[in-house]
């Protein structure tokens, strides 16, 4: 009974939390800059607004350009729903592990890729021929990295990895190693500078506004909060393994799940804040340079599945 | 019973083909076709579920007199049997509708149903000759089929370096069985697994010879050159079944012979196979990603699932040797898994190139597009087909491709450093050849169905028959039953990763909502069912609340296209265009790729060029030389013809003697 409350707790607050994240990060790097920046809860009046404005369709698009924001929405918020936020132990986080979260999010990409190529424009096709690159080596980094940890924790369960790293880990190379590639992977997968710029429009060298180009109204406000609840979800992760304190455990009182959510709160806060930090002191890279880029951290992701067998020789 | 049934139905296939050759009837062909290998598919079903009726053995007094012909029913071959029997009933439904555009019906419907049967027979064999035999009758009749067309440019050069390619096979597969029957010569399999070969340097060669029979047969790289010629070669149903099956049917042999016959692993084995494997999977899948001909393009995706199968095979040959058979289990269970499933959904995706190309008569994506609102039906099923291959939940590809993963995070209780090292390596292969396939299947699909018209016969399209729909719409609910309810499809396994492991996977019906667990449930779990209903009803309420509370409206325009939009479909993203990026990262490396740009200069009213030049390594390093050997010695011996009687004596004698002296210094 209490795992399904949390459960519903936790499909809610990705789905809620989702907009406010994504207008702090830019109220932040507008600070950085000097500039006042757009109120915290811009996000969901955008939001809104789109949803109450009617949808414009090209003569050529089929029906996957107009089934895809829904697909990808509800790929996305069950992928987010199952990665353990403030709690671990939720009621169906059995019913996909850290691989077929993944997975999920590469239906996703995959559905979406295939809207950008629908109504047969070459925006589209630009953004949906350089996602599916950019894609083609991050999923391969996100994997390696979910092979470290699978191989410290014995397990794939996100419950159990960040049980296990809740135990006396110690600082090990692989983990920092796998930290990096994670961190790469994730700026890479939600399209965030350097990879690709979210504020960008009208610019040869976007990806996933190119993708998106010809949606608009509720289609385009589904395809939206999916990519803010998929930046939220790529943050949980990074918290739920890297810095898994004061998550609440199943059979622990209220006052747990209270200090949880406070704290998953402030977790969120420092990722952001990181990640709005790194978005400023960076500029963003040549669209062929990030093979290398993405290489990197397939590499780093291989180096610390290998490490990690060396550090458990010493 | 079941055993004499199947060889009922694989004589009554024979006896269709013959029919076949006095009248070329399409519909009662292929619809005995159908029939019978219905029958045969329930027939194999039914021996899976229920285990007790298995093992039944048969010996027909045809084929070497001392030996006769041996045919046996075990798990295994009962699975194989299902797998090649859905195929062939599909194909032959397929085959149906396909029937009224075939110009050339006497040359496909005799060798049809013969094809059938040699693949059901090679299954059921439990000999070496019969094994052999079949195996050849199998290669002859897809043969036949490849060069149906033989007319077409192309067509004959297929069907040539297949000839080749199948006979070495055939050849290695000789010398495998001679070394495992031993100088006794006891050619029955029941025989063969009493004595397995006595030093380890004879089972490396059985390993070897094994690996270059079945792989050759199979497409492993770099045995695979043929693969992607004759498979488009055919009509698509046949491709389909060469593709999806006969390919199995490879496997089996290997599967055969490695995990009955030749008796125990040795550890090096698990680190050779699956190393081949995952090399096999990312040059299947780049291969496929330079490909724009469709048909090609999903024989080289044959190339790539080869791989996959063939990781999962290596990783339980490497268990197996470490005597972790638990492991071996779940290794032989993702390998076996998806072979039922890559048998399903490659089928599929042939029958909708097969439908297109009725459709438009184009195999080339680039004069494709648009075809969703010309055929809404097939892009569906296709479209399925796509999602499956590219291992995305909730289909069946995901979940043989989980489990291959599973069984590659038990490899650091290997003991052996090699083996540890290499396996997280094959592992990074496995991941990337799974993004670089969902790259490749929204090109494919994208491409071919999305989009705009790019030649007036894509414009004018219409939907395929009725029976090439119930074909692909049948194989498309399958791909995602096995998808959300792998849990029977597991359990129907393990009677044949039993017989061969001597372990099973937990018994997976009993577990809440229908979830799987390789090992147990701390360490992985999935569950399909309740992911694809998550999925579903997340959309379905995202759906309806937006559409009652904020807008429904909708306004049909131009496209937007940044304010600039181009009526010509010619400034739409290509097939080149979208896998320029890939081919930018990976092909320079893999394929020497170079792009050359022709401007012309100022005042010159000649359009500037593109040029791409994609150079096949492996077909240049490996292949070109061997034929130029080849052509080398043929053109010296050439001069033998033409000898004079005096001159042929001599010959013969020179050989005599040079015989007789190796004899003696042998002794």
């Amino acid at each position: 009974m209490l795992d399904a409350l949390v459960q519903l707790v936790e499909m809610l607050v990705v789905l809620l939390f989702a907009p406010l994240l994504v207008g702090y990060v830019r109220k932040v790097k507008a600070l950085l800059v000097g500039r006042r920046g757009p109120p915290l809860l811009q996000p969901y009046r955008d939001l809104l607004r789109l949803l109450r404005k009617e949808v414009v369709l090209a003569h050529s698009a089929s029906w996957v350009f107009r089934v895809t924001p829904y697909l990808v929405f509800a790929a996305t918020w069950v992928a987010a729903a199952l990665v353990p936020t403030f709690a671990t132990g939720l009621l169906f986080s059995y019913a996909a592990d850290m691989i077929a979260i993944v997975a999920l999010l590469g239906s996703a990409r995959f559905m979406l890729a295939l809207a950008g190529l629908d109504v047969g424009t070459s925006f589209g096709g630009i953004g949906s021929s350089r996602e599916m690159m950019i894609a083609s080596l991050a999923e391969p980094a996100m994997l390696m990295v979910v092979f470290t940890l699978s191989l410290l924790a014995g397990s794939t369960q996100l419950s159990s990895i960040a049980a296990f790293m809740q135990g006396d880990v110690g600082l090990r190379v692989s983990l920092a190693l796998a930290l990096l590639a994670l961190g790469m992977v994730a700026i890479a997968e939600n399209g965030r500078i350097p990879v690709d710029n979210p504020a960008t429009h009208l610019e040869l060298t976007m990806v996933h506004e190119a993708m998106i180009l010809e949606y608009s109204g509720r289609h385009l406000a589904m395809i939206e909060l999916a990519s803010h609840i998929k930046l939220l979800l790529y943050l949980s992760i990074i918290g739920c393994v890297f810095a898994p304190w004061h998550i609440a455990v199943s059979g622990q009182g209220s006052t747990a799940y209270l200090t949880g959510l406070v704290v998953y709160v402030g977790k969120l806060a420092a990722g952001g804040f990181l990640l709005a930090v790194f978005e400023t002191a960076i500029a963003k890279m040549r669209v062929f340079r990030y093979s290398d880029f993405l290489g990197a951290a397939l590499m780093l992701g291989l180096l610390a599945t290998l490490l990690r067998f060396v550090s458990r020789v010493t | 019973m079941a055993l004499q049934i199947l060889l009922w139905c694989a004589a009554a296939l024979l006896g269709a083909g013959a029919i076949a050759l006095y009248r070329a009837a399409s519909t009662l062909v292929y619809g005995i076709a159908l029939a019978v290998t219905l029958l045969a598919l329930a027939v194999g079903g039914a021996a899976l579920l229920a285990p007790d009726s298995l093992g039944g053995a048969l010996t027909l007094p045809v084929g070497l007199p001392w030996l006769g012909a041996h045919f046996r029913l075990d798990a295994l071959a009962a699975f194989f049997i299902l797998v090649v029997n859905l195929g062939g009933a599909t194909a032959s439904l397929f085959g149906l509708g396909y029937g009224s555009h075939e110009e050339a019906p006497g040359r496909v419907l005799p060798f049809f149903p013969a094809f059938l049967a040699g693949m059901n027979l090679v299954v059921l064999a439990a000999d070496a000759f019969t094994f052999l035999f079949t195996w050849e009758f199998m290669s002859l009749c897809s043969w036949a089929l490849v060069m149906a067309h033989h007319r077409r440019p192309g067509n004959a050069a297929a069907g040539y370096v297949y000839l080749l390619m199948a006979s070495l096979g055939t050849l290695a597969l000789v010398l495998a069985f001679g070394l495992l029957a031993g100088p006794s010569g006891g050619y029955a399999f029941d025989a063969i697994r009493q004595t397995p070969p006595g030093s380890a340097a004879a089972s490396a060669a059985v390993l070897v010879l094994a690996l270059i029979g079945a792989g050759s047969k199979a497409g492993l790289v770099p045995l695979h050159a043929w693969l992607p010629l004759a498979h488009p070669a055919a009509p698509s149903h046949v491709s389909a079944l060469m593709s999806g099956v006969m390919t199995k049917v490879a496997v089996y042999g290997f599967v055969r012979i490695m995990f009955d016959l030749a008796g125990p692993p040795s550890w090096w084995w698990g680190a050779l196979v699956p190393l081949l494997g995952g090399l096999t999977a990312v040059m299947g899948v780049l291969y496929a990603l330079m490909e724009h001909d469709l048909k090609r393009l999903l024989a080289y995706h044959t190339v790539e699932n080869i791989g996959i199968i063939f990781i999962g095979l290596g990783l339980a040959l490497a268990f197996e040797a470490n005597a972790m058979p638990a492991a071996a289990a779940l290794a032989l269970t993702a390998a076996l898994l998806h072979v039922f499933n890559h048998s399903v959904f490659k089928s599929l995706l042939f029958y909708g190139a097969g439908a297109v190309l009725g459709a438009t008569g184009e195999r080339d994506m680039e004069r494709l597009g648009g075809l969703i609102h010309r055929m809404p039906y097939t892009a569906f099923a296709f479209l399925v087909g796509c999602a499956a291959i590219s291992a995305l939940p909730p289909f069946n590809g995901f979940v043989s491709e989980w489990l291959t993963f599973q069984a590659i995070l038990l490899s650091p209780t290997l003991p052996q450093w090699l083996l540890k090292f290499l396996v997280p390596a094959v592992g990074a292969m496995l991941a990337m050849s799974a993004a670089l396939a969902a790259a490749c299947f929204v090109k494919a699909f994208g491409i071919t169905f999305l989009g705009r018209a790019r030649s007036l016969r894509a414009l004018e399209a219409v939907e395929t028959d009725r029976w090439s729909l119930a074909a692909m719409f049948a194989l498309a609910a399958l791909c995602l039953l096995a998808g959300i309810l792998p849990g029977y499809f597991i359990d129907a396994l393990a009677p044949a990763i039993h017989g061969l492991t001597g372990a099973n996977l937990p018994r997976q019906e009993q577990l809440d909502w229908l979830t799987i667990v390789p090992i147990e449930q701390s360490r992985s779990s999935y569950n399909g069912l309740l992911l694809f209903l998550f999925i579903a009803l997340a959309a379905g309420l995202g759906a309806e609340v937006i559409h009652r509370f904020a807008s429904a409206a909708l306004r049909r325009s131009a496209a937007w296209d940044c304010g600039f939009p181009d009526a010509s479909p010619a400034t739409q993203y290509t097939a080149g265009s979208f896998s320029q990026p890939i081919r930018r990262v990976f092909g320079t490396v893999v394929f020497r790729a170079a792009e050359t740009v022709d401007m012309p200069p100022p005042g010159d009213v000649r359009p500037a060029r593109l040029h791409v030049r994609l150079r096949d390594v492996l077909w240049e390093t490996l292949y070109l030389p061997l034929s130029q050997v080849v052509a080398y010695g043929a053109d010296r011996l050439n001069g033998l013809q033409f000898l004079t009687i005096r001159g042929y004596l001599t010959l013969v004698f020179g050989a005599l003697v040079a015989l007789l002296m190796v004899l003696s210094i042998w002794q």
